[in-house]
């Protein structure tokens, strides 16, 4: 092939705006690709608050609902189970809740708008295992000091009777407390802010 | 230089094909002609093993597609369907889920001879590369593959994993539901893991296959003296003097490993197909319950290694991401190989002591791990992953160190073997 006539600035110019263009348009048909992954809008409208009606919660006892699809639990403590909760502070990682894994109008180690009603989302923050409820104490199967609490089986991660994380576990976090408000006496609207709050 | 069709000049039938496809070609290059080294021991079974057990799964796992629902309320049921109703339905299945077990033993021994006789050095990087994605891909398929029953197993499992990557700063906890497509594991993310389980992952896992065997017949088969046969040549021939062709003789030679290993394999299908518990575990007889964790949440056998390490890393700075990269960084190390490897000798067997010691503990410390990544957790077992950890780390970190100061032994010209 001849090289008469051949414009090398013409043609760099021509190859590097084709790659451009093409490379945008990889790009751009990327998009459906990547963005059908998204949660849908049947998965998105599932997501809602739940109501629990908790009248029927006997003291002690710990109640577990679904809320988008997560164990969320309901326990109502009894005065014991309060009356350890500082008993553990030096046992934990975040005892004063400083983390922000609560809503801001929830505050002190009982990390609830009642202290006898806690309302966690069950769902250890290690890797999204769900804890189980061993209130019974002493436990050296877990902790020689253990007053109550959460434990994970996945990894062994420990939480008090608040969802606060004890110091050396695998869980960075002390449990998630969802947005919450009471709807009367009787019932947790569990996905809602209390009205006035957020 | 163009390509010469039909370069042995067939005639006939084979002839036409050969004008038009390279047929005889083919089959000269990678078998009739391809000259292997002749002191292949039985290390050198578990290259062709995992290549059948790769078509076991295909075949299986084609025949399983035609019976299995990929949907969260029929998944379970239709796997107990396979199981009870259908014709030989447990035999796929059974050949299918031991299958994957079988795989990743023969895939750690075949890696492990690599390491033996120095599979990794140059001038085989790319070998060793392809083979390290092919673990990658491997993993990747097994996962997908343990969700699809959809039994309470397979449902936290897929959870704990899946929750790896929300340990990513910023991004983690989006990502978890971009790859999820819901706020949990649900019916999107099991029918997107099968489509990744079914088409995706074979189609790179069977190309990458395909890349590795084309790497090692352009350089040649390395073998347990960690020398080049292509250096000693017969000079009329170019045939190196030490080679024999891979067909017939090592053909045959696999059908003996194949033999074996089909024995003891089928012998597990039919016999104890459970595995006592560790190919098909206990908890994944019971349908996902996404509100209830099995008491004892375990990985399947092959990953218990890097679970251990996984849970062996505190957190630390509010995140527990260190974990993952350990998890991660351990295979990455695999990749490194070729260039951590200073020593100037292949094989171990004109390597010293040091590489030696360091072999061993690096074979008990990632035994070790494997065998606390499947216990529960306790203090005694966090204490031995997390020096087994750290053991595994140092035989690749300090490699470049104690391959390149030890006094190596001399190297044979010739390969050793005494004709039987």
């Amino acid at each position: 092939m001849s090289n008469q006539g051949v414009d090398p600035g013409r043609r760099r110019f021509l190859t590097l705006t084709t790659t451009v263009v093409g490379g945008a348009g990889i790009v751009a048909a990327a998009v459906p690709f990547l963005a059908s992954w998204k949660p849908s809008e049947r998965a998105k409208a599932l997501g809602a608050p739940v109501e629990v009606d908790i009248s029927n919660i006997e003291p002690g006892q710990r109640l577990v609902v679904a809320w988008r699809g997560k164990p969320t639990w309901v326990l109502k403590r009894t005065p014991e189970m309060l009356a350890s909760l500082p008993k553990v502070d030096p046992n934990l990682l975040d005892p004063e809740c400083k983390q922000d894994q609560q809503p801001d109008y929830i505050k002190g180690e009982a990390r609830a708008i009642k202290p006898e009603i806690l309302v966690l989302v069950g769902v250890c923050t290690h890797l999204g295992c769900s804890p189980g409820f061993r209130p019974d104490h002493p436990a050296p199967d877990i902790d020689p000091n253990w007053q109550g609490g959460f434990y994970c089986p996945c990894h062994g991660s420990k939480f008090d009777l608040s969802g606060r994380v004890y110091k050396g576990v695998p869980a960075p976090l002390n449990l998630v407390v969802p947005p919450y408000h009471f709807d009367g006496d009787t019932k947790v609207v569990i996905g809602e802010d209390p009205k006035g709050a957020a | 230089m163009g390509i010469t069709p039909n370069p042995y000049k067939t005639t006939g039938f084979l002839g036409w094909i050969d004008d038009r496809f390279p047929l005889t070609k083919l089959w000269k290059d990678h078998l009739a002609e391809y000259y292997a080294p002749k002191n292949f021991n039985f290390w050198y079974f578990f290259g062709s093993l995992a290549l059948l057990v790769l078509v076991n799964q295909l075949l299986t796992g084609i025949w399983l597609v035609m019976h299995y629902k990929p949907d969260a309320t029929q998944a379970w049921d239709s796997v107990e369907y396979i199981m009870r109703d259908v014709p030989w339905g447990d035999t796929l299945r059974y050949l299918h889920s031991t299958g994957a077990s079988a795989f990743f033993i023969v895939v750690y021994l075949h890696m492990y001879r690599g390491i033996l006789y120095g599979s990794h050095r140059k001038p085989r990087e790319l070998i060793w590369l392809f083979g390290c994605l092919i673990f990658l891909c491997l993993m990747a398929e097994a996962f997908c593959g343990y969700v699809l029953p959809w039994g309470n197993m397979s449902y936290w499992g897929a959870k704990v994993i899946i929750n790896l990557f929300g340990t990513i700063p910023f991004v983690g906890p989006d990502l978890v539901v971009w790859i999820q497509g819901d706020y949990v594991p649900s019916d999107a993310t099991l029918n997107r893991l099968f489509s990744l389980h079914v088409i995706a992952l074979p189609f790179v896992l069977v190309g990458l296959v395909v890349a590795h065997i084309i790497a090692l017949h352009e350089v040649g088969s390395n073998n347990p003296d960690g020398i080049e046969i292509k250096k000693h040549k017969d000079p009329k021939t170019g045939i190196p003097l030490d080679g024999i062709p891979f067909h017939p003789y090592y053909t045959v030679k696999d059908i003996v490993g194949v033999s074996v290993f089909l024995i003891i394999f089928l012998g597990i299908v039919f016999l104890a197909p459970d595995g006592g518990g560790y190919f098909l575990e206990q908890p994944n007889f019971t349908p996902a319950n996404p509100l209830s964790t099995p008491p004892h949440i375990t990985p399947a056998w092959y990953f218990g290694s890097f679970y251990a390490m996984l849970r062996a890393t505190p957190s630390f700075a509010g995140t527990q991401i260190w974990g993952v990269i350990v998890m991660f960084g351990a295979v990455i190390l695999l990749f490194l190989m070729p260039w951590l490897d200073r020593s100037p000798v292949k094989s171990i067997r004109y390597k010293g002591p040091i590489f030696k010691i360091a072999l061993a503990i690096f074979t008990v410390s990632f035994v070790l791990l494997n065998y606390y990544g499947m216990q529960p957790p306790s203090p005694m077992g966090k204490l031995i992953s997390q020096v087994g950890t750290i053991l595994y780390y140092l035989f690749f970190l300090l490699m470049p160190f104690y391959t390149k100061m030890e006094k190596t032994k001399p190297v044979p010209e010739r390969v050793t073997h005494e004709a039987h």
